[in-house]
């Protein structure tokens, strides 16, 4: 019977394609709402379609559902390859799909509606936290149960990473969203003020630090090494930077309110861990990039690779910026400015589209049952498109960043402010439309991914494909490597 | 291989293990900035002039809350002079401690809204909610017409109120029997603009006595 046990990709396959279909979705509200924060009628008076109920429609689109069904496909994917062992619990694991599917819809069509908690990256109402949790816990059962029957003994820190993402998420979302209804489509948070404030950004910080940080290094640390043939640079190296990471970040969260009314010991605590914090960043950048030494030639060929190569690229440059951006002095600067906006996108279309649209590369192909992508030159294209369109946003939305910042502290020579707030909306309308164009780059490139994906999987369409055989290790007393012998 | 490794490989080789020890690691974070918050949360005073939201006031703010105003405007007058100038006396945590949830924002493509109560007439407030370009022809605000012609429904206001009541706001019993007729007939529009002018001009002279740093210590 265990010589017969096959690798379970349907449930990947449909997260793959989920992945696409909500990339898409989630950049071309990004798209709209750029446009209209560019020619603000672009509303049309009409509620749901306004820049103030459509954004958090982006923001849960890309991160939770193109992010999400990613992770989740990829996580999947990576822990029956390092474990040696077919998926646990198919039925549930086909629940957490149609599960997950379901709360993305429920979600990215109450709030437009108006059916919102208002906390940012948080905004869906208590039955929508609910029915997330149920499916949240449900993956986190999956993927342990899974690890609890692998067939290698040693679990892959690729893996642990997937593990302290389930943990964490699962413990930040319910925690945040903690909240008395007042009917089906209205609750009270039971935290207020300063409280709710502190809590939030807790959430929101490792909401970036857990699902677009930890879960996409786990992704990294299982397709890197994968794509560039080689093993991982410093295995001790993941593991230091995995428990520096996931305790420091935790910290961090109230770097959001600088100088604000929360005490200021936290504020200051804050600010010290997010400086800490640039150390395991860089060293999972640092490890994921050296796995590239001896293989750089493959970056001529393999497109997957290139998109690995600068999302590694871009995690070390955003996470530098952000903890440049914690310090206080700054923060008075970039707070409440574009800046932000710039960060948060240098470190989701670089490091979290890039890593991941890497790994669909890499992974695609053999959950397909085909050798390669339909189209490398549409690779090719795509990474293009990408870039070009990532570094125009990212260098419109700082320049309009740095600009705020310094029209709205600039006084004359009697010590008044220099410019009244539209004067400094003025300044930045043309980077306004510059962002919008490259985020329309960034829309285009997905949509040749798709192409791309669609074409690869003509056989599993046509139910041509064979599922893969899970290879059978031989047992293994000590998987310690023997010492080397000693020479006579 | 050295030493310790021995021991660390027991948790690299049994996942539940590793479980907990993530558990604990991510935990601690979290545990010794909020739980202090928390605590001492219920033990701040409400700065003279700050009082629960009356009923058209928390009518208003839901549909602040609503229609996402926070994502373009902050109300968080930050302590740095140049705030100062512009927007006011810097906010403190009491101000904030019946929003729920708080509205300090993270995003000005708006101004600062914290004080912005009483710096314009109301019928300002309604033209500009209605379309911002007729009074700010540079503004890059939507327009929210639909307001004027949405009413607030006095069922669920006394029901918010009682939902606030149970989550520790101060809402005496005749403040809940008189919730419904004080909505009763107004337009989410004018509970918005009611809201918007009570933002901040309470507050003036106890924020200035106020010192940030303290945060909310008793």
């Amino acid at each position: 019977m265990p010589t017969a046990e096959t690798y379970n990709d349907h449930v990947v396959r449909l997260f793959l394609l989920a992945a696409a279909v909500w990339g898409i979705v989630g950049m071309s509200v990004g798209v709209y709402i750029a446009a209209e924060l560019a020619w603000p009628a672009l509303n049309f008076d009409i509620p749901w379609l306004t820049f103030s109920r459509l954004r958090p429609d982006h923001t849960f689109g890309v991160i939770f559902a193109f992010g999400g069904s990613a992770l989740m496909g990829c996580c999947y994917y990576i822990v029956q390859r390092t474990g040696h062992v077919r998926l646990a619990f198919p039925r549930l694991a086909n629940f957490t799909f149609w599960g997950w599917q379901t709360v993305i819809l429920m979600a990215m069509i109450s709030m437009p509606l108006g059916i919102t908690q208002s906390k940012e990256y948080a905004e869906p109402e208590w039955f929508v936290d609910i029915f997330l949790a149920v499916v949240w816990v449900s993956f986190g059962v999956v993927f342990f149960a899974t690890l609890a029957r692998r067939r290698i003994r040693h679990i892959y820190v690729a893996n642990w990473y997937f593990g302290a993402f389930i943990i964490a998420v699962g413990l930040l979302h319910i925690i945040n969203n903690l909240a008395i209804p007042v009917s089906l489509w209205k609750s009270y948070p039971i935290y207020a003020g300063s409280v709710d404030a502190m809590v939030q950004w807790w959430y929101g910080h490792n909401a970036v630090a857990f699902f677009l940080t930890a879960g996409f290094l786990g992704m990294m640390y299982y397709f890197v090494p994968r794509q560039a043939q080689q093993p991982l640079w410093s295995y001790r190296f993941s593991i230091v930077n995995f428990w520096a990471l996931i305790s420091i970040y935790m910290w961090a969260g109230s770097h959001h309110l600088m100088y604000t009314a929360l005490p200021d010991w936290v504020q200051s605590v804050g600010m010290a861990f997010s400086l800490v914090l640039l150390m395991p960043s860089w060293g999972s950048a640092a490890n994921g990039l050296l796995t590239f030494n001896g293989s750089w030639h493959r970056l001529k060929s393999d497109p997957a690779a290139k998109f690995m190569v600068l999302a590694l690229v871009f995690y070390a440059a955003s996470t530098f910026e952000g903890s440049m951006m914690a310090i206080k002095t700054v923060n008075s600067l970039t707070h409440y400015t574009d800046w932000t906006i710039a960060h948060v996108h240098s470190g989701s279309i670089g490091w979290v589209a890039m890593i991941t649209i890497g790994s669909l590369y890499a992974m695609a192909p053999r959950a397909l049952g085909r050798p390669a992508m339909h189209s490398t030159a549409a690779m090719e294209l795509h990474f293009w498109m990408h870039t070009v369109g990532l570094l125009l946003y990212v260098i419109a939305m700082w320049t309009a960043g740095a600009t705020e910042g310094v029209m709205w502290r600039a006084t004359d020579a009697h010590g008044a402010l220099k410019y009244p707030f539209i004067d400094s909306l003025n300044a930045i309308k043309p980077f306004y439309a510059v962002r919008w164009f490259g985020g329309v780059l960034v829309l285009s490139g997905m949509i040749v991914m798709a192409w791309n994906l669609w074409h690869t999987a003509a056989d599993a369409r046509a139910r041509l494909i064979k599922p893969i055989p899970v290879p059978i290790p031989e047992p293994h007393p000590i998987q310690v490597p023997a010492p080397l012998p000693v020479p006579a | 291989m050295a030493r310790g490794y021995k021991y660390f490989e027991a948790i690299e080789k049994r996942a539940g293990l590793l479980g907990v020890l993530i558990a604990i690691m991510v935990s601690l974070g979290g545990l010794a900035e909020i739980t202090p918050l928390y605590f001492t949360a219920h033990s701040i005073k409400a700065p003279a002039g700050v009082k629960p939201y009356d009923a058209l006031r928390l009518a208003g703010k839901d549909v602040y809350v609503r229609e996402g105003c926070y994502l373009c405007h902050s109300q968080m007058i930050r302590s740095l002079r140049a705030e100062t100038q512009r927007y006011g006396n810097y906010s403190i945590a009491g101000e904030s401690m019946y929003d729920r949830p708080f509205q300090w924002g993270s995003k000005r493509t708006g101004p600062d809204l914290a004080r912005i109560g009483g710096k314009y007439s109301d019928v300002w407030q309604e033209l500009h909610l209605k379309a911002p370009r007729s009074v700010s022809p540079d503004s890059n605000m939507p327009g929210y017409p639909w307001l004027s012609q949405a009413s607030i429904d006095p069922v669920e206001i006394t029901q918010k109120l009682r939902v606030l009541r149970l989550l520790g706001d101060p809402y005496t019993d005749g403040d809940i029997a008189g919730a419904a007729a004080a909505v009763k007939g107004r337009t989410e529009m004018q509970a918005l603009i009611a809201y918007l002018q009570g933002l901040g001009i309470k507050n003036e002279a106890a924020a200035a006595a106020g010192d940030p740093a303290e945060g909310p210590a008793p």
